[in-house]
């Protein structure tokens, strides 16, 4: 009997604790449902917003590339190319030396003029060839000033506000045929291109007048007491102040309008002639601000080969940066990586000594894989054959299913 | 009639002009390479408007480029002008022979200045130039005479090609495959560009390879150099590890040697003009030119030796 009713009380419990319990796993499920209701809503906003991003992101998917294949080779061929050591210079100052600061240091001219560059790129739809004998007149500007009185802090920044003007007449010279009368950016340029060394040499009338002073190594080189070079501080200072300038003013949004449509522009009260100048005034300013940089590296100024070939060169940045070289969209941090991206090829040709007379050979190359990788061509090939993929193991699914 | 009228100004003009230069006066033809190619070329331009002035008895007409084309044009224009000489420092050493021909037929005396030309001797009076294979054969000589027990170099080369870069690249290449304790550590071109020997320099210290020679082709690129030894704080020159050598003795960089900052620096004379001043001078009295090839005298400065005196008097530009 006393069993009995134990039995019964024990099958009461199993009783309650059954509806209890499936009580609780009720609740349970739907909360679970809830939950991942709520997580999978937010998971596809999530995804939706990282999709978006990419797209905006994705044009800087080439020049992050080229950097990546040209680390990764570095990687495999020596690890210790990547080393970044801090060490004394002659003058006892603490310095960062290595590879990746030369690189960094070394591109710094270059970085700069690619971010004028660009914008040059987007409203005109055409390149300015000139760059490089521009800055060669802003610097000689710059050394001119300096050479005729005593060098101080004050006699620097007149210099480089001199060389700044000097640098915008002559970028105004460019900006006024191209927008005004309507020439072709290239051969509005070549005039500049062609003459604008010969003018360097008369501003100065020496064929390489040098500056010495500790103010100008500061400039070009080290600042005592900070160990990283002084142009890399300068080239994050012009990229943070036309960042500035894009972010905060409707230049971008007008410049891309212009590269893109020129009449819808103007149908929409934008002038197109006042943003193509304005582009390629910034463009001078940025050739002032590099051959300033170049011009305090050693403290002279050789007129023929200072910034030798760099318009090739930043043409060459503005296009691996994605950027469309007919006009139009542009992201300046594209061509600023991919002025690095060069720095880093041509570094890397050093390290491996490779001969003299092969560098440019070995340069092109490299060149020619990252220009047609990032070809529309090819770019909708792999984009086609991603689609294939998706496609079919979607299919594959489906028979499973 | 209009054609005639034409045809007969043209002649008249050219009459003029023959007689203009028949006059007491000697007009010569000078096409060079423009003063801003180099410290060298300023000399060089400097020198010959100085010795072939007005005061000195000569009309100058000058023509300067880089290109080889609009040089052999600017030639055969001068021919057409009928000057009494033509005076040439080539861009490029091939294509002239048709240019040099007509001023023969013309009976044009040609001087090379500077530059050869690759083509026959009779087709030129007299060719003062510089021996830049002797240039870095003397650059050579005094590496070996510092008797170091190894050298270990770095090189910093020209422009590829140019003639400058083959003859001072040549008699390095010759020592160093000759000598065992002589080795390059790196050789690679900067095609004058100053910024680009820093690159290159500093791409060797990074990869912590050691070195005590730097010989780059000319000044500019010794400065690159020696910035970034600099930065990375090797020491250089008159007791220094590292050995620098420039050359063309641009009067800043021979102040470096004064200083003792750099040891070495090799003269790339631009003085031509009084040797072949001279020579005309005897033609114009009717005689002969004996020698065909003169070669300017250079050497090189050596700290140990150098004095305010050379800078003074070899030192190009300021």
């Amino acid at each position: 009997m006393k069993r009995f009713a134990s039995k019964i009380k024990w099958s009461k419990y199993t009783q309650l604790l059954k509806t209890k319990w499936s009580k609780y796993t009720q609740l349970l499920k739907t909360k679970w449902s809830k939950y991942t209701q709520l997580l999978k809503t937010k998971w596809s906003k999530y995804a939706q917003l990282l999709k978006a991003k990419g797209r905006k992101h994705a044009q800087l998917l080439v020049p992050l590339l080229s950097i990546l294949l040209i680390a990764v080779f570095n990687l495999l061929r020596d690890p210790s190319f990547f080393s970044v050591e801090i060490s004394k210079n002659n003058l006892d100052n603490p310095v960062l030396t290595g590879n990746l600061i030369s690189i960094l240091n070394g591109a710094s001219e270059l970085a700069v003029i690619s971010m004028g560059m660009t914008l040059v790129t987007a409203a005109c739809g055409g390149q300015d060839i000139s760059v490089g004998a521009l800055g060669t007149i802003a610097a000689s500007v710059f050394v001119k000033i300096l050479r005729d009185g005593q060098i101080t802090a004050g006699t620097i920044v007149l210099a480089f506000l001199a060389c700044c003007a000097a640098a915008m007449v002559f970028g105004a010279f460019n900006g006024t045929l191209v927008s005004v009368f309507k020439i072709q950016p290239m051969i509005a340029t070549l005039v500049l291109f062609t003459c604008g060394r010969s003018v360097a040499y008369w501003i100065n009338g020496g064929a390489t007048p040098t500056i010495e002073s500790p103010l100008i190594n500061a400039v070009g080189s080290f600042i005592p007491g900070c160990p990283v070079p002084t142009p890399i501080l300068i080239v994050i200072a012009v990229g943070l102040l036309l960042g500035a300038l894009l972010r905060f003013t409707t230049l971008g949004l007008y410049t891309q309008t212009v590269g893109i449509n020129q009449r819808a522009a103007r149908l929409n009260g934008i002038n197109p002639t006042l943003i193509k100048l304005a582009s390629f005034l910034v463009l001078g300013l940025c050739c002032a601000v590099a051959g300033c940089i170049s011009a305090s590296r050693l403290g002279l100024i050789n007129h023929e080969t200072m910034l030798q070939e760099i318009e090739m060169d930043a043409i060459l940045a503005v296009a691996i940066g994605g950027n469309a070289l007919g006009g139009g969209k542009f992201r300046i941090t594209g061509s600023v990586l991919g002025a690095y991206a060069i720095q880093a090829l041509t570094i890397t040709l050093y390290a491996m000594k490779v001969p003299s007379t092969d560098v440019k050979a070995y340069k092109a190359i490299v060149i020619i894989i990252i220009v047609v990788i990032s070809s529309p061509v090819v770019k909708q090939a792999i984009s086609r054959l991603w689609a294939k993929v998706k496609e079919n193991s979607q299919k594959k699914k489906e028979v499973a299913a | 009639m209009k054609k005639f009228a034409r045809l007969f100004i043209a002649l008249l003009l050219v009459c003029i002009m023959t007689i203009g230069a028949a006059a007491a006066e000697i007009t010569v033809g000078i096409v060079n390479n423009p003063p801003s190619e180099s410290g060298y070329r300023e000399a060089n331009v400097k020198d010959f408007e100085a010795v072939f002035s007005s005061e000195n008895g000569y009309t100058a007409k000058t023509f300067y480029s880089l290109k080889n084309d609009e040089q052999l044009s600017a030639a055969q224009q001068f021919i057409t002008d009928g000057v009494d000489y033509l005076l040439i420092s080539a861009a490029e050493t091939t294509g002239w022979d048709a240019v040099l021909a007509s001023a023969e037929e013309n009976g044009i005396p040609v001087f090379l200045f500077d530059r050869m030309i690759d083509c026959d001797e009779s087709l030129y009076a007299a060719a003062v130039v510089s021996d830049m294979a002797n240039q870095g054969k003397l650059a050579v000589e005094w590496l070996i005479a510092q008797n170091l027990t190894e050298y270990k170099i770095i090189h910093i080369q020209g422009a590829m090609g140019s003639d400058a870069q083959i003859g001072r690249t040549g008699a390095l290449d010759k020592q160093v495959a000759e000598n065992d304790n002589w080795t390059i550590v790196v050789q690679q071109t900067a095609t004058w560009d100053e910024a680009e020997a820093k690159k290159i320099v500093e791409s060797v210290i990074n990869s912590k390879e050691d070195f005590n020679i730097i010989y780059a082709e000319n000044d500019g690129m010794a400065r690159g150099a020696v910035a970034a030894l600099d930065d990375a704080g090797i020491t250089h020159g008159v007791n220094g590890k590292v050995i620098v050598i420039g050359f063309d003795c641009n009067r800043w960089a021979l102040r470096e040697v004064l200083a003792g900052t750099w040891n070495y620096d090799g003269q790339c004379s631009p003085f031509q003009a009084q040797v072949i001043s001279d020579m005309i001078k005897i033609l114009e009295e009717g005689g002969t030119i004996e020698t065909k090839l003169v070669i300017s005298e250079e050497k090189g400065f050596d700290a140990a030796t150098i004095t305010q005196a050379d800078i003074d008097q070899y030192g190009l530009g300021e």
